[in-house]
């Protein structure tokens, strides 16, 4: 085949790419005109965020600075009043002394605090989200492609534009977290109000519900176990971008692995990441046990 | 309160995104088949013309396709129509703007549908308290309301059980329940007894007729089979194809069906229990002979009165007690049998 390029002319060979020049002349103003861009606006952002870093300085300082009995008890009741099972609440009990034990309490009460705030933005920008566009078609066409993007581009790629508009720090970290977890979300919301039985719709419609009714009444509680599981995704995924946010400044347990890879600390990389799979392990029963109990109307006793 | 008729007037749905522009064409007579095929729309109601009694049990039937539940959908417009009108008090339910259809689907209908369609996250009486919720009637009286029906519904105890922990029958009861605490003036019943088993069916018609007998709401009842049709209807459309073949009283299309598709419908129609003995009595002659009989008695149980006190012959008397006919037991046997020109005829 090699052989063949030599009876060829030239631009069949090799792939005629614009000139060098041309493309670093491109890639430079783009650069640039994003770069003054956002330092025009800077105050304006910085005064935009500033209600994200308070809300998760304030949840920070509270989980690391409580006596550590109080928090422990606090989860262990979430946890067991949220499932209403008594083998989940026991093993999160082992696992959080156990991270407890290895002097990991801090560094999880961080990581803890980042996900709590992650999963509580991704909720409320994700289900309102959701219900638009299971309401149009054409809304779900326009969001549908982003969210493929948002999905498939490698999170280290949006970390780029994320620290050039909010540099270094724990909010930048909060924003790529969310932006990376907020998909299932918005999804899941979508997919279960669409999901919803379009006899009881019908019957809602016949007597005389509103748009909104039909969405209180019927379209959320029915799509309910399916958001339920968009949360849950929420959690997962948020769990696993914190590694990668502590790239641009976010503490916790994800911190401690970046040291780790970068100093091959084999035994520390390995405990931090199990702490992070106790705390995910710990979410996700929880939350499906929980989905599963206000699916309780749906057990077929008889008929 | 007062019923009100509905007056379904040259009421035409074509189904497709260019419906209306083909409501000429079918008026001048083109076809279901060749709409399909040439033009990609479907015909799913033609010329309906129906006026429905006020207080009375409108009865629709018609098999799978036939274009019923389309129909009972334009009178509290789930589906809009491509050209007709539907007016109920004098106003045209098709006009209505939203806010008003809002109204008038809240405070002048319930419906209940053949696959229950309950809210499976709420209890029985969640349930029913639905359509008063959505009116802003306060949660105490909604409440007391909707016991009342579930009581009267025989479904007392079951309050606070999930549709999905009741049987069919019982959803069912739910529906109708459902229906009926909305307390309004024309109820809808898309096959509604349709996905029930028969003993429970027949159980559910009489639960109707015993509420009707007080009630006298407008009642339009859907449905596929005669019988059902017969034992409730005090008017009885037949719809084929989207178009209405037949309408009258179970009487008289048991007595004179229209078509052979109606023949053959009626034909395994038990006569003694849709006929009644002023339909067949001769006139008088002379003075009244044998038991009297009240006018509106059906046959059978005509035939059941006099056999049981072992005599040939009897007469018909009105309100009033005045008789106004004659009947023989020969007679009322011979009209409760299948004529044999309609055995033919549907052979």
């Amino acid at each position: 085949m090699a052989g063949l390029c030599e009876s060829l002319p030239g631009f069949l060979c090799k792939f005629p790419a614009f000139s060098d020049v041309s493309i670093r002349v491109v890639r430079k103003s783009v650069d640039d005109g994003f770069k003054s861009l956002v330092r025009s606006y800077v105050n304006a952002i910085d005064a935009m965020v500033q209600p994200l870093q308070w809300f998760l300085n304030y949840l920070e300082r509270l989980f690391v600075s409580s006596p550590w009995p109080i928090i422990l008890l606090i989860m262990l009741a979430i946890v067991y009043f949220g499932s209403r099972n008594i083998r989940i609440t026991i093993g999160t009990a082992v696992s959080m002394l156990a991270i407890g034990l290895l002097g990991l309490w801090n560094d999880t009460m961080v990581t803890l605090a980042m996900v709590t705030v992650c999963t509580f933005i991704a909720i409320l920008i994700g289900i309102p989200i959701g219900i638009l566009m299971a309401r149009s078609d054409r809304v779900q066409g326009i969001i549908n492609p982003i969210l493929d993007v948002m999905q498939t581009m490698p999170s280290f790629v949006y970390l780029i534009p994320v620290v050039m508009i909010f540099g270094i720090g724990k909010v930048p970290g909060l924003i790529a977290v969310v932006i990376y977890a907020v998909p299932p979300m918005i999804r899941l919301t979508n997919l279960g109000i669409r999901l919803v039985d379009k006899e009881v719709l019908e019957a809602a419609d016949a007597f005389g519900s509103s748009g909104w009714q039909k969405l209180k009444n019927v379209q959320m509680p029915l799509a309910l176990p399916t958001i339920m599981a968009g949360i849950n995704q929420t959690i997962m995924m948020s769990l696993a971008m914190v590694v990668v946010a502590s790239m641009v400044g976010v503490g916790g347990l994800g911190k401690n692995v970046l040291q780790a890879i970068n100093n091959q600390f084999f035994t520390v990389g390995f405990l931090n990441g199990f702490a992070l799979v106790a705390i995910a392990i710990i979410f996700d029963r929880t939350s499906q046990a929980y989905g599963k109990r206000l699916q309780k109307h749906s057990e077929v006793i008889h008929g | 309160m007062v019923s009100h008729a509905i007056e379904v007037r040259n009421l035409y749905k074509i189904f497709g995104p260019r419906g209306g522009d083909y409501v000429d064409a079918v008026k001048n007579g083109l076809g279901k088949a060749e709409l399909n095929e040439k033009y990609g729309h479907v015909l799913g109601l033609r010329d309906i013309n129906i006026s429905m009694p006020a207080g009375g049990i409108m009865v629709v039937m018609g098999l799978s396709g036939s274009g019923k539940s389309t129909l009972i959908r334009h009178i509290n417009r789930l589906i809009d129509p491509t050209a007709g009108e539907v007016l109920y008090d004098g106003v045209d339910v098709c006009k209505m703007s939203e806010n008003d259809l809002r109204e008038f689907r809240r405070h002048k209908t319930a419906m209940v549908f053949q696959k229950f369609a309950l809210l499976p996250h709420r209890t029985v009486l969640e349930n029913t308290v639905y359509g008063l919720e959505i009116q802003g009637v306060g949660q105490e009286e909604r409440e007391k309301r909707a016991k009342q029906w579930i009581a009267r519904v025989g479904l007392s105890g079951f309050e606070n059980h999930y549709p999905n922990q009741l049987s069919g029958g019982m959803q069912q009861r739910v529906g109708l329940a459902r229906a009926l605490t909305n307390d309004a003036d024309i109820l809808l019943m898309d096959e509604a007894y349709s996905a029930l088993d028969p003993l429970i069916r027949v159980d559910m018609q009489t639960v109707l007729l015993d509420l009707q007998k007080e009630l006298k709401k407008t009642v339009v009842f859907i449905t596929h089979d005669l019988d059902e049709a017969l034992r409730l209807g005090d008017k009885i459309a037949i719809l084929r194809d989207g178009m209405v073949v037949q309408q009258g009283t179970g009487q008289e299309i048991v007595l004179n069906p229209a078509d052979e598709y109606i023949t053959a419908f009626v034909k395994e129609v038990n006569r003694g229990r849709v006929v009644n003995v002023e339909t067949i009595m001769a006139p008088l002659s002379g003075t009244p002979e044998g038991m009297p009989i009240v006018k509106g008695t059906v046959l059978e149980a005509a035939a059941r009165a006099m056999t049981s006190v072992n005599q040939t012959l009897a007469h018909v008397v009105d309100e009033n007690n005045r008789p106004v006919g004659a009947i023989s037991l020969s007679a009322i046997i011979s009209s409760m049998v299948t004529p044999t020109s309609h055995e033919a005829k549907a052979a």
